[in-house]
């Protein structure tokens, strides 16, 4: 996935619609107040050096970067989180037992964790994803990169005997993302409009040193759109 | 007088004269004041004791300790009901919790560990106290360690059965913590090894194997005495726990070999269990915790609480069991010593850790320092430094406040205070991450306070409840360090040999055994086994 920062306005859109896709349990003001927000990703609101109002904010979007060297993995005592086969960082909800150690290991704080059973105030509990686990207390969750629509447009390709195509595959944050800050695709297909972002001397991955070899490149700003 | 081996430096000095003593005779702290006095002076206060007053000690040694287990008084049982109430309301929290969810705790995003976790690591390193006393002065063979070891030993197994909890009440579904037990199962998974936290499991359950048979062993001889002085039901269930003790020189040859083999196989379990728990935190990404020193670091903070609640419970179980004269101000004096010399050395791995996150400029670790010593956590953080650093060091080098019992009381009670600052405070740091974005902190909820409260309660009533059950003090190595310490001063075994007490009533005592072969297998028999009650 590719992340500009140039063009993301921090509208958040991308937050919601992650919500709605992957039956994330809403938890209210107070429990969001201490830190307990459910959101699989967030936009991190930065802001410069100033004074009001001569201030810019900066947002940054984080989501699981889906690293190839996941510190989550190997601190995991009952496998809960691995390596799928096809490199994304799964969270096999059954085998959690919250011990809570990935997020602690996890430098983007992208984990989140139920702390009690996930509510969906009525009417939110009209419009569960029936593709998508409603998971349960105490275990701990995060971004999948959509792994439900990953998965049905692999079948679909497979069912009619041809590749994935190029943008065939989007997460709700990218599907939804107003000014398509956000871009999803196969970063091993060297056509592919996120292996050409990927390659802007703009792009960086965040927290590198950590040497988690994150699936997300970040465009850093160059200027664009001030708010 | 020698530290170690030196003439019975317990029961010696402190033993009150040529009189033996029976039964109700009782030397006040004068005597043992004198004592001290006297040991300062290199004066040799104690004269030899005859097989006849050796006898009479054992009686009144047995006398007071089971005279002490057998009564129950009013206080006892209200004790036992306070405590046992405040365990149940814990229990009622833990309750609460599962009912509830784990977000009735405070933890949060990314403070994802709290109270739970620092008692944890709190109580695993009280565990430490017992196999510092009893196994590493068992190695040296220090004599004076020998009326501490059963208490210490206790101490060992209780806060580990307490500390071993807390991963299970902190998980998300404390109801699956089995999980993480390595048997072949219907899911079909096998645990992952590469995590601390199965590392964890296993060391603390290999430490509590070890630390159980560490108590048992030595427990046998004095079971078979306890066996021999009780009637009915208590004597059958002795008898069973005394696995048919009766005293002879082979039981004694294989006990020693037994205790000899295990005393050096639980020092390196005791190092690694702490070591491994610190590898929770050393191990990971997580600025603040990374770190090479974590190892060393919380060892010794291990063995420093442990031996400062070491102390604590043995102040308060002289008293209360008013065994004045086998812990003696003289016991207290060492061990006063010996806390001085760990908080020393404590505070050198806090400070080798503290200086290279500071000079290695590492940002996140440079603002966790900053909360610590003027931010928000700067009250906590002091507060340690005085009661861990300060305050040990300044008094801890005068005899008369390690021979304080009230001193020595409220010095070994603000270590652990500390102590379980430094753990909290460790535990916590995650507040202050990379992203500042997602910076948080942290408040204790009722349940965790309810819960860490009664298992303080929890480890003072098994603590008081074993005291009725079995022999606080070893009495056959108290027996025996009088033994061997008169046939030293016979010239029966040489006196500055090394001969061990352990090796008393095997007839590789050679001078014992040559010179007063039937006396050593009578008085081997009646130091713990029939003997002692025909």
């Amino acid at each position: 996935m590719v992340v500009d920062l140039d063009v993301c306005t921090g509208c958040q859109a991308c937050a919601v619609a992650c919500l709605a896709e992957n039956n994330v349990g809403i938890v209210g003001e107070e429990e969001a107040a201490i830190g307990r927000a459910q959101h699989w990703i967030r936009i991190e609101r930065y802001w410069d050096e100033g004074e009001y109002p001569e201030v810019r904010a900066q947002f940054l979007p984080v989501m699981c970067q889906q690293c190839g060297k996941a510190p989550c993995e190997p601190v995991c005592p009952v496998f809960a989180s691995v390596h799928s086969e096809d490199g994304l960082n799964s969270q096999v909800y059954n085998r959690c037992i919250g011990t809570r150690y990935c997020a602690h290991n996890c430098p983007y704080k992208a984990r989140v964790f139920n702390f009690f059973a996930p509510q969906f105030p009525s009417p939110l509990e009209q419009q569960l994803n029936p593709d998508v686990t409603v998971r349960s207390v105490g275990i701990m969750e995060k971004c999948t990169f959509c792994v439900q629509r990953i998965r049905r447009a692999r079948e679909q390709a497979r069912v009619e005997d041809r590749p994935i195509a190029d943008g065939e595959i989007m997460p709700a944050c990218v599907q939804t993302c107003p000014p398509g800050a956000l871009v999803f695709g196969d970063a091993g297909d060297p056509d592919s409009q996120v292996s050409r972002l990927m390659a802007s001397r703009r792009g960086i991955r965040l927290l590198e040193a950590f040497n988690t070899e994150p699936s997300v490149v970040y465009l850093k700003r160059e200027g664009g759109l001030d708010v | 007088m020698s530290e170690r081996g030196g003439p019975g430096s317990v029961g010696r000095g402190d033993r009150p004269g040529p009189t033996p003593v029976s039964g109700s005779t009782r030397t006040g702290p004068t005597t043992e004041e004198a004592a001290l006095a006297f040991e300062a002076a290199g004066v040799k206060t104690a004269p030899a004791l005859t097989e006849e007053n050796l006898r009479d000690l054992d009686r009144d040694l047995d006398a007071r300790v089971f005279g002490a287990m057998q009564s129950i008084s009013i206080r006892y049982l209200l004790l036992v009901g306070f405590l046992g109430s405040v365990v149940a309301f814990g229990a009622f929290a833990f309750g609460w919790q599962i009912y509830k969810g784990i977000g009735v705790a405070g933890i949060n995003r990314p403070v994802f560990w709290g109270f739970y976790i620092a008692s944890f690591v709190f109580w695993i390193g009280i565990s430490h106290a017992g196999t510092l006393v009893s196994a590493i002065l068992r190695v040296l063979k220090v004599e004076w360690r020998m009326p501490l070891t059963r208490a210490a030993e206790a101490m060992t197994l209780f806060a580990l059965m307490i500390g071993g909890l807390f991963p299970i009440i902190h998980l998300g579904r404390n109801w699956r913590f089995y999980w993480m037990i390595p048997v072949p199962n219907e899911r079909g998974l096998w645990p992952n090894f590469r995590s601390a936290l199965m590392w964890d499991l296993l060391a603390i359950l290999t430490y509590i194997t070890a630390s159980s048979l560490f108590l048992l062993l030595p427990l046998i001889p004095d079971l078979a005495t306890a066996r021999d002085r009780t009637r009915g039901l208590r004597r059958r269930i002795y008898g069973l726990l005394s696995f048919g003790w009766r005293g002879t020189q082979q039981q004694w040859h294989r006990l020693h070999v037994a205790m000899r083999v295990f005393t050096i196989v639980v020092i390196p379990i005791a190092v690694s269990v702490h070591t491994i728990v610190s590898w929770d935190f050393g191990m990971t990404l997580v600025e603040g915790w990374r770190s090479t020193v974590f190892g060393p670091y919380f060892v010794i903070g291990a063995i420093y609480s442990g031996m400062a609640a070491l102390i604590t419970v043995l102040v308060l179980v002289r008293r209360s069991l008013k065994l004045e004269d086998y812990v003696t101000l003289r016991h207290f004096d060492r061990l006063g010593k010996v806390l001085l010399a760990v908080s020393v050395i404590w505070f050198y791995m806090f400070w080798a850790g503290f200086l290279t996150d500071w000079y290695g400029g590492s940002t996140v670790a440079k603002l966790i320092q900053h909360e610590h010593l003027v931010g928000h956590s700067a009250v906590l953080f002091w507060t340690m430094m005085v009661v861990n650093v300060l305050i040990p060091f300044i008094l801890l080098w005068f005899r008369r406040v390690r021979t304080s019992m009230t001193a020595m009381l409220v010095i070994s009670l603000l270590v652990n205070v500390g102590m379980w600052i430094e753990r909290f405070l460790i535990v916590t740091s995650p507040g202050i991450n990379s992203l500042s974005y997602n910076w948080g902190s942290y408040t204790p909820q009722w349940p965790e306070i309810a819960i860490a409260t009664a298992t303080f309660a929890a480890f003072a009533l098994l603590y008081v409840l074993f005291s009725k059950a079995l022999p606080l003090i070893s009495l056959w190595e108290v027996k025996e360090s009088w033994r061997v310490d008169r046939w030293r001063r016979e010239g029966l075994i040489e006196a500055e040999s090394d001969v061990p007490p352990l090796t008393m009533g095997v007839p590789a005592v050679t001078g014992a055994t040559a010179v007063t072969g039937a006396t050593a297998v009578t008085g081997a028999t009646a130091i713990g086994g029939r003997g002692g009650a025909s």
